[in-house]
This record gives structure tokens, C-alpha cells and sequence, in this order.
């Protein structure tokens, strides 16, 4: 299997402190991977890194075969990966329809099919009766959705998520992973997610790639990695023990 | 036609119906109205015009520009200086005047938006740009700097609109057909994609970037179109007061009273402008002249009115009159 995002030693320094460091690993085509590690491990930053949002120091980027480490963030969403953010960003003033039809709009010239695509989605994540709603006055798991819908509107072919779970009521944390695994078994769409619920974690990765202090420490099954020491004393602690 | 015209507009029957009756009052307006009325309609709408042109930038894209009247002030010269020396009539002039706009307006965005100048930094970048023209035109022998360009009053036996002379009821046709287009050209931008795209800019950049909007250009595009829009308002300007002194066109406070009444009205909307312009402008010039009814004369009474306006307009309908009264009267725009 080809790699379809490929990371070579990224690094990144915050003045003294190395947020990032020499992180390596691919994500195969049509895989779901996970990121996980405590808090300040790194995994947002790494996202940043991989999204545009930031450049890294040192190493390299490749997605779908070109390097990436050097575009913006919206040349990035164009090239086919888009994520959403830790602390959701909507658009706030606008209805929950228009969110998604705006991700839409990247691929599509005219609002009319931009808006037939955001139907879909919204349908797919559970946000149809809403979508004439202010998306500021929307709860937080539907602001998680709705990041998940908008990200999806630009027909990315890797998607990934920071921490989409969190805040969630286990029968909402279940939902939004079975919403996720069908987009990845129907459409072929490559996942790639920071999380610390474990339960969602278990439920839809492949593939684990653990942080700690900005290094990668453990990578494989996840059912392998939580058993690896290492992982369990950096991370999770006495929630595994 | 009309049937396609006023299925594009999508209205419902009741905005349709005060939107035929303001309509219709508009244009009878001249007939009725005594001169004076008619220059303060033609003041009215004048700022209807430059607020939508505003508009554009600050309510659909987010980018705050407090320099506006440096627009109005190219379109104003560029034509005036063609007509008086060249003999270049406005229609004609206001293609050049709008040339010098975009290019003015692209140069100041390109530094700003290329640097990340962004929120309060770009609005004084953009204050700047506006000092910096007036300051120079005050020196520009060419446009005979602070003594000022005139051009030529005559009496005219007939209204030239090519050469835009004549009565103050073909001047207010203008700035009423002017006033309806911008409203059209808005309503077009905002509905189409650039719209979605400027409002995504406008409420988050981090998260239109995300989502895979070149916020550069599209921010650009928005800072060309306004001062495009804002430059016709500097040759209406010209020929109709037919004076320029730098240190008014380009001075600061014609810059504020360029947004106040989008302000009022509500930033973002369509009608806001429009509705602002009506109220602020309205109010101020029925103050004016109530006080000059009772003999009174307090230089700085009408700024002192706007600020008050601004004051309680932001304490009691901090999203403007147009969005409240809208629900009211039962033709609210759907909200973006």
C-alpha cells in the first residue's frame, strides 16, 4: 500500500521548547490512524504542521506524492486534506447549511450544487433539521459535526480530526465513530485523528502513533500499543492499570 | 422580464410592496420636493451609495477600511482634472477614476493583507493612505493644490447628462439610479460564491483558510470592488458641487460619515446602508435646519448628533436599525 500522507523528521521549536520532534511515520491510503499521548504531547501542533497552518523547523511533509511542508494552509485544503480544530471554529453568524456550503464551494462554482452537496452531508452527520440554525447557537456536539460536515465539503481525500470526541456523551462519541467508519469503509476516505477517548480510539484505528513530549514512542495496533510500557506509563497511566 | 427580475430579487410580497411604494416616492420625489428637500434627498442617497460601497468591504469581507474617502477623493480629481483641462466628460472620466481607485486600493491591500496587517492595524493603514493623499494633493500644483479645482457653473438652459450639468433633479436621478445599482451589485456579489467566500473571511480567517480559501486574494477582490464602487461617488462629488479642495475630500471626517450610516443602519446588510443614510443624514439635516429656524448657530452641533446617534444605536441595536425593523415590519433579509 502507498502512503498517502508521509512524515520525515518533522520538527518544530517554540523558542526553548521542542513542541515537535523528529516525528516519522505514513499514513496508508484508505487507513485510520490515530494520535494519541497527554496533554502537551504535541499532537495539535503536529497537526498544524501537517495542515499549513504552521512550517515546520526541520523535515518533510508529503501528501499524495508532492512535499506540503511548504504551503498555506488553504493550498493544502485544496491539494485534498482537511481538518478541523480542537476548539471548534464555525462560522458563528451563519446558518449551519451555509457553513458547510462555503467548504463546498471549493470544488463547485455555482451555490445551487454547493448547496445540494451540503444537504448530503448535513443528512449524513445528523445536522439536517438544524441547518437553518445560527451555527452560534448550536450545542457543542453539533458544532463538532458540523466542523466534521464542513471539512467534508472540500472533498478532501484525508481528513483530520483534532479531538472530535471530546465533550461527547458516550452514545454521542458512538454515533460520530459510526459516522466515521462508514465515510472510511463507503467513500474510501483516509482518517487521520488525535483523540484521548480510548473507546474511540479502539473502536475505528488501525494504527496508533503515540506522542510524548513531542517524540514518537510507540506506533503500531492499537491493541499492541496500549499494552507497550512505555505508552502506558507516559499516557495511560492508571486508566489502563 | 419583470417576472424573471422580481423572481431574482426573491422577495416576499410584503417587501415587495414597501419596496414598489418607497420606490415610486423616490421617484416622484423631484416633483414634489422644494429644492432644498431635493439636496438633502441627493445627500441621502449619496451616502446610501458610499455606505453600500463600504459595505462591500467591511460588512461582507470583514476588512475595516477607515480611509474610504480616499477613494471618493481619486474618483473625484481623476474626473474633475479630465474635464476641466482635458474637456473629458464624467462617463467617460469615471473609467480612469475607477482604474485609479482599484490600483490605489490593491496597492494599499497588497501591503496589508502580503504583511498580515489585520483588524485595528489595517484600519489606520488604511487612515494613513487617505492622510497621505490629502497632504499631497494639498501640494499638487497640477491639481492646484490647496487652492482648489472648480469646475465651470454656468447657467444651462437644459439638463446634459452626458456632461452631468444641470438642475438638481438630474443630479438626484443619478445618485438614485446609482443607489439602486450598487443595492443590485450587492445583492448579486453576496449570493454568488465570492459572497459565501467573503463571509467565511469575514467571521473566521483561520477557519476559511481551512477550508481552503485564498483569503489573500479574495480579501483582495473585495478592496478592488469597494473602491471601484466608492470612486463613482467622487465623480457624482465633483460635478455636483463642482469644488475640490484636498483638505476636505480626503479629510478624516469624511471618512467616518462615510460608515456611520452603514453603522446605524446595520453593517452586512443590504439595506442597512440605505436605511442608515435615511435616518442619520435625514435627522441631521432636519436639526440643521430647525436650528437655523430658531436663529441658533453651534458650529459642531451635527457631529455632536452623530456621535450621540452611534452611541445609542450601538447601546440598543448593536447589529443596526435594518435587521430589527426588518423582523418588525416582516421583511427580514435571511440572516448572514
Amino acid at each position: 500500500m502507498t502512503a498517502l500522507l508521509s512524515l520525515q523528521n518533522v520538527s518544530k521549536r517554540f523558542r526553548g521548547l521542542v513542541a515537535v520532534d523528529q516525528v516519522s511515520f505514513d499514513v496508508p491510503e484508505g487507513m485510520i490512524y490515530a494520535v494519541i499521548g497527554p496533554n502537551g504531547a504535541g499532537k495539535t501542533t503536529l497537526f498544524n504542521l501537517i495542515a499549513g497552518a504552521m512550517v515546520p523547523d526541520a523535515g518533510s511533509i508529503t501528501f499524495a506524492g508532492a512535499r506540503i511542508d511548504c504551503l498555506s494552509a488553504d493550498a493544502v485544503c485544496r491539494r485534498g486534506l482537511a481538518r478541523t480544530f480542537q476548539l471548534v471554529r464555525p462560522f458563528p453568524a451563519l446558518t449551519v447549511e451555509d457553513n458547510v456550503v462555503v467548504g463546498a464551494l471549493l470544488h463547485r462554482r455555482d451555490v445551487a450544487s454547493a448547496r445540494e452537496r451540503a444537504h448530503d452531508l448535513l443528512r449524513r452527520l445528523d445536522l439536517s433539521d438544524k441547518r437553518g440554525q445560527i451555527a452560534a447557537t448550536l450545542t457543542l456536539p453539533d458544532r463538532k459535526r458540523l466542523e466534521v460536515a464542513r471539512a467534508l465539503a472540500t472533498e478532501p481525500k484525508i481528513l483530520l480530526l483534532d479531538e472530535v470526541m471530546a465533550g461527547l456523551r458516550p452514545t454521542e462519541t458512538d454515533r460520530m465513530v459510526a459516522i466515521l467508519r462508514e465515510l472510511n469503509r463507503k467513500s474510501g476516505l483516509t482518517i487521520l485523528l488525535i483523540e484521548h477517548v480510548m473507546r474511540a480510539v479502539m473502536a475505528l484505528a488501525s494504527h496508533v502513533v503515540v506522542l510524548d513530549h513531542g517524540t514518537m514512542i510507540a506506533q503500531g495496533a492499537p491493541d499492541v500499543v496500549v499494552r507497550d510500557p512505555a505508552v502506558v506509563q507516559s499516557y495511560l497511566g492508571a486508566e489502563a492499570g | 422580464m419583470i417576472a424573471s427580475a422580481i423572481a431574482w430579487l426573491d422577495l416576499s410580497p410584503r417587501a415587495m410592496l414597501f419596496l414598489v411604494l418607497l420606490g415610486a416616492v423616490l421617484l416622484i420625489a423631484p416633483f414634489i420636493a422644494n429644492d432644498y428637500l431635493l439636496t438633502v434627498l441627493i445627500l441621502i442617497l449619496y451616502f446610501a451609495y458610499v455606505g453600500q460601497a463600504w459595505n462591500i468591504m467591511m460588512g461582507f469581507a470583514g476588512q475595516l477600511s477607515l480611509g474610504h474617502a480616499l477613494y471618493v477623493g481619486l474618483g473625484a480629481y481623476v474626473s474633475a482634472v479630465l474635464f476641466t483641462r482635458y474637456g473629458v466628460g464624467p462617463w467617460i472620466g469615471v473609467l480612469p477614476a475607477m482604474a485609479t481607485a482599484v490600483t490605489c486600493g490593491a496597492a494599499i491591500g497588497f501591503l496589508a493583507f502580503r504583511f498580515r496587517v489585520a483588524g485595528v492595524y489595517f484600519a489606520i493603514l488604511t487612515i494613513a493612505f487617505a492622510e497621505f493623499a490629502r497632504i499631497g494633493f494639498d501640494h499638487l500644483d497640477f491639481v492646484n493644490a490647496s487652492a482648489g479645482l472648480f469646475l465651470p457653473v454656468a447657467q444651462y438652459a437644459h439638463n446634459d447628462l452626458w456632461r452631468l450639468r444641470g438642475s438638481p433633479a438630474m443630479f438626484y436621478y443619478v445618485i438614485l439610479a446609482a443607489t439602486v445599482l450598487a443595492l443590485l451589485i450587492c445583492r448579486l456579489l453576496l449570493r454568488s460564491r465570492i459572497g459565501y467566500l467573503w463571509l467565511a473571511i469575514r467571521e473566521d480567517e483561520v477557519a476559511a483558510r481551512a477550508a481552503g480559501i485564498a483569503t489573500f486574494r479574495y480579501k483582495m477582490y473585495a478592496v478592488m470592488i469597494s473602491a471601484a464602487v466608492t470612486s463613482f461617488a467622487g465623480v457624482f462629488y465633483a460635478f455636483f458641487y463642482n469644488n475640490l479642495f484636498p483638505e476636505q475630500v480626503f479629510n478624516i471626517s469624511r471618512s467616518i460619515e462615510i460608515i456611520l450610516g452603514t453603522i446605524i443602519g446595520g453593517i452586512g446588510t443590504l439595506f442597512g446602508p440605505i436605511l442608515g443614510a435615511f435616518v442619520l443624514t435625514g435627522l441631521a439635516e432636519a436639526l440643521n435646519s430647525a436650528m437655523g429656524h430658531f436663529g441658533l448657530d453651534l458650529p459642531g452641533a451635527k457631529q455632536v448628533f452623530y456621535g450621540i446617534c452611534l452611541l445609542l444605536v450601538v447601546m440598543a441595536r448593536p447589529h443596526g436599525l435594518w435587521p430589527w425593523l426588518a423582523q418588525r415590519i416582516g421583511v427580514a433579509e435571511p440572516r448572514k
